[in-house]
């Protein structure tokens, strides 16, 4: 009896840090960037490897997302979403090939 | 309503041509232009049944139907692009032809390049395109060319005369760079000085592209990278017009022998330069919007020089 409750006490806590280490997992690799009146929010994002960011256009006007041979989204119309994994460590710069004033960072460390 | 970037140099030598353009005045559904004497003035669309026959060259422009915007700044573009060619088709004096300075479609699927079509040539006038931005968004970057770009070069310029004035047509929405502006590119540079090689200067010139070859407003990437070594291209001629779109407006500047005028939308407003957080879609009142889209009415009073500019909006 004593024995299977703390079983189940030793089940419990394993499966609860499995699931605390699966939401830092998942906050990790679930980044959002919104594009918002013509900007990249938050424009400068810092990541680790393996982390997919995901831009969502909430603006009224198709925008894309453009890392120059690293990734291009196609044209994004209102509520439209890119992802993009990155595996490898460094700084992409990005832009939207529509509006090209628009810029943003992306630092994969 | 008249929302005209005057630059006023006192000093400027050309004082009756000034005159002449300050005095322009344009209804937001197109603009029409009448060439005498090497001097485009606009006549505007409404009050074009009052002009006087004009001598020599006439032709419209319209901008940024962005067919396929259905979004609360105008749920319905289509209709408003109806609307203009509506009016166009009412003009007693036909012109000769119309430009369109881009923004055709909003996303660049071939039902709304259909549906632009559909209406617009309704007009029954030939139309001269360049692409906007929103042109040339489809997957492979195709349908603008197919359907407009016969017989132009690169990206789809041309140039073309009529009536001894010499158009132009640039696209500078292709090939953006990060952080700049529009971009007409070394290789549409280059053919722009064969272009204008060995041309009589006294040859007025019509030149128009989407975004303006100016800076209007750069925070916004409202002007064009390397627009101005195009315009340097043009110094020598006695009479330069610019013709853009793109800020859904209408600006005016004059710098020595060059007019600048941006048109105003079809589909829907976008704010003053700073006057908002981004150039976004201008959501105003119903009942505002068609004053917008092309409300200042004209009056041209024959036998004078100049155009009387009269607020008459379309509604309200």
């Amino acid at each position: 009896m004593m024995l299977n409750s703390l079983r189940t006490i030793g089940v419990r806590l394993a499966m609860a840090a499995v699931m605390a280490s699966q939401i830092t997992a998942a906050r990790c690799e679930d980044v959002t960037v919104t594009i918002d009146n013509f900007t990249f929010s938050p424009a400068e994002l810092k990541v680790k490897v393996g982390t997919t960011v995901t831009w969502k256009n909430q603006d009224d006007i198709p925008h894309t997302v453009v890392s120059a041979g690293k990734f291009k989204s196609k044209a994004l119309d209102t509520d439209d979403s890119f992802a993009f994994t990155f595996t490898a460590a460094g700084d992409y710069k990005y832009f939207c090939s529509l509006h090209p004033h628009m810029t943003g960072m992306i630092k994969v460390e | 309503m008249s929302a005209f970037d005057h630059d006023h140099h006192d000093d400027d030598p050309r004082l009756s041509r000034r005159k002449v353009l300050e005095c322009m005045t344009w209804a937001g559904t197109g603009v029409l232009w009448t060439i005498s004497g090497g001097v485009p003035r606009s006549l505007g669309l409404v009050g074009s049944a009052q002009a006087a026959e004009p001598a020599g060259l006439t032709f419209l422009q319209i901008s940024d139907s962005h067919v396929g915007f259905d979004k609360p700044a105008n749920p319905n573009a289509l209709g408003t692009l109806e609307e203009a060619i509506g009016r166009i088709k009412a003009i007693p004096v036909k012109p000769s032809f119309m430009i369109h300075t881009g923004d055709i479609s909003h996303l660049s699927k071939a039902s709304e390049f259909d549906d632009a079509d559909r209406i617009i040539s309704q007009a029954r006038l030939d139309v001269h395109y360049v692409p906007g931005e929103h042109d040339m968004i489809d997957e492979e970057v195709k349908l603008y060319r197919e359907r407009y770009g016969r017989g132009s070069k690169g990206a789809g310029w041309y140039s073309f005369d009529a009536s001894g004035v010499h158009f132009i047509g640039l696209v500078n929405v292709v090939d953006l760079k990060a952080g700049g502006l529009g971009n007409l590119g070394a290789e549409q540079l280059a053919w722009l000085e064969d272009d204008l090689r060995g041309r009589s200067k006294s040859m007025p010139i019509v030149v128009f592209a989407h975004i303006p070859l100016w800076s209007v407003y750069p925070t916004w990437g409202w002007g064009t990278e390397d627009g101005a070594r195009a315009l340097d291209m043009m110094k020598g001629f006695g009479s330069v017009t610019v013709l853009n779109g793109h800020i859904h407006q209408v600006m005016q500047k004059v710098e020595g022998n060059v007019t600048f005028h941006t048109a105003r939308s079809t589909a829907f407003p976008q704010p003053a330069p700073g006057t908002a957080p981004s150039p976004g879609p201008m959501k105003v009142a119903d009942d505002k919007l068609r004053t917008l889209l092309g409300t200042a009415s004209i009056v041209f009073k024959p036998g004078t020089e100049s155009l009387a500019i009269i607020d008459t909006p379309l509604q309200g």
